[in-house]
């Protein structure tokens, strides 16, 4: 539960919500605990929170890396198995 | 696992290695205690142990939010869900850790208890607006990363007016527990554990800044770097703790700079500030009664507060006899001296909470460690 995952906005919604995708999985995070956050940035989703921003490059690494070490997988069941809200393919 | 290989290949990952080897002096050992349990997972995923000198020993911490949870509070977890007919809310990894008499959250929800696993309080808000009949709780825990979004979640139950919904808060705090570490007396019995230096976790950094962690230098003369999560990282940031301790240095340096800055996320910690505050003081795992650790819910809030609506009944905990996951926090024991390690207590079958959490260290060597020994004795046998 410790990990985060880097993820692209997809898009801005009510209530400090957005969307964003990952691995073809979209989910709804919170936006409560970052300022103005963009479509098309990224940011690292911790718990269903975004927790900063982060550049495109060190996302692209974060995930290559997660991938390559067997994490990301678990850590995406873990995210769309629980309660998960507005997932789509 | 190519990245494994990738890595260990890397020229990077050589010249760093021949940089520690270089800066570090052979006269002395270097005990490195990483914080963290992420990067003590990245430390065995990636061999990095066998990577720098032998003088170089990694410590590991106490940085594994479900094994620092000490047994009462998850026995007051279960009679929540059992004798108080309430849906309790859980991270997944809360799951499987065994309480008193090995009770787990698991074994109460065989028993007709009403446990759901959530993956955010955001789902733990959405099945309190399902089941406005019902009390709902959100068992909370964890380090600086994962208390913000439990305090947004208790400023969002107020803005919307909902009634059943209360957190059982459990959340602590890195840079008390640092100081703990080095300024506790040993055990009985135990040898006293010597830390020359911290790798200090990264993501609790984004949110709180590497700010917090300057007295504990100061005052206890230990250095700390702020350590990102990948391999590289962790060899970077050893390259720097070894320098620091050879020229006498105890400051407080970023590696993460790519996200961790001085003071941190001030938005999240506003938010937090607003709803929490600090506890007297809180019980950890293996670490005892620390000082000032741990965050209770503020009085304006107290209508969300699990522990003024469910008064829980006192209770003796106990360990599972012979789990030396406590001495194993405290950095005074490694995994494989338990004598239930790999053999009654295993991934499948978890004894202790560090096995049971992939941050866990008995997880981390179990998963990693075993191929090493093994790797090690053939090695040995071959001289
Ligand atoms: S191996 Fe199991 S029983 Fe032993 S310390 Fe680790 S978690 Fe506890």
């Amino acid at each position: 539960m410790c990990l985060a995952i880097p993820a692209r906005v997809v898009s801005l919604d009510a209530d400090d919500m957005a969307t964003v995708a990952l691995e073809g999985i979209r989910k709804l995070v919170s936006t409560a605990l970052i300022d103005d956050v963009a479509v098309g940035e990224y940011v690292l989703v911790h718990v269903g929170f975004a927790l900063h921003k982060l550049s495109e490059e060190e996302a692209d690494r974060t995930l290559k890396l997660m991938m390559e070490a067997g994490v990301l997988a678990e850590e995406l069941e873990e995210m769309a198995a629980a309660g998960s809200t507005g997932d789509a393919p | 696992m190519r990245y494994v290989s990738e890595f260990r290949d890397g020229s990077l990952a050589r010249k760093l290695a021949r940089a520690i080897a270089q800066a570090s002096d052979r006269t002395r050992n270097y005990h490195l205690m990483e914080f963290c349990g992420g990067h003590t997972h990245a430390i065995f995923r990636y061999g990095v142990q066998d990577l720098v000198p032998e003088n170089v020993k990694y410590v590991h911490g106490p940085g594994c939010p479900v094994c620092v949870l000490p047994v009462r509070r998850l026995d007051d977890a279960v009679e929540l869900a059992l004798n108080h007919d309430v849906i309790l809310c859980t991270y997944g990894d809360m799951m499987r850790v065994p309480g008193t008499k090995q009770k787990s959250l698991i074994k109460a929800k065989a028993e007709g208890a009403d446990i759901r696993m959530v993956y955010s309080t955001q789902d733990a808000l959405r099945i309190t607006r399902d089941n406005s009949h019902r009390e709902v709780v959100f068992f909370a825990i964890g380090f600086e990363t994962t208390t913000p979004p439990t305090a947004v979640a208790i400023l969002q139950a107020k803005a919307e007016g909902l009634k059943n919904f209360t957190v059982f808060c459990n959340h602590v705090l890195t840079p008390p527990a640092i100081a703990h570490i080095v300024n506790a007396p040993a055990e009985e019995g135990e040898d006293p554990v010597r830390i020359d230096g911290f790798l200090g976790p990264s993501h609790v950094s984004s949110v709180i800044g590497s700010k917090p962690y300057e007295p504990v230098a100061r005052i206890y003369r230990k250095p700390v770097v702020i350590a990102g999560f990948e391999p590289l990282d962790v060899m970077q940031s050893t390259l720097m703790l070894i320098r620091q301790i050879n020229e006498g240095r105890h400051d407080v340096e970023n590696q993460y700079t790519r996200v961790v800055t001085r003071d941190g996320n001030r938005k999240a910690q506003r938010l937090v500030e607003q709803v929490l505050e600090l506890r007297r003081e809180f019980e950890w795992r293996g670490l005892g009664t620390v000082p000032q650790s741990a965050l209770k819910i503020r009085k304006d809030f107290s209508d969300f507060d699990a522990e003024k609506r469910f008064p829980v009944s006192p209770k003796t905990s106990r360990e599972v006899k012979s789990c030396e996951c406590p001495a194993i926090l405290r950095g005074a024991k490694r995994p494989t001296e338990c004598k239930l390690f790999g053999n009654i207590c295993t991934p499948d079958n978890p004894m202790g909470a560090c096995m049971v959490s992939s941050e866990g260290a008995c997880a981390a060597y179990w998963t990693y460690g075993r191929k090493r020994d093994a790797a090690a004795a053939i090695k040995e046998a071959a001289v």
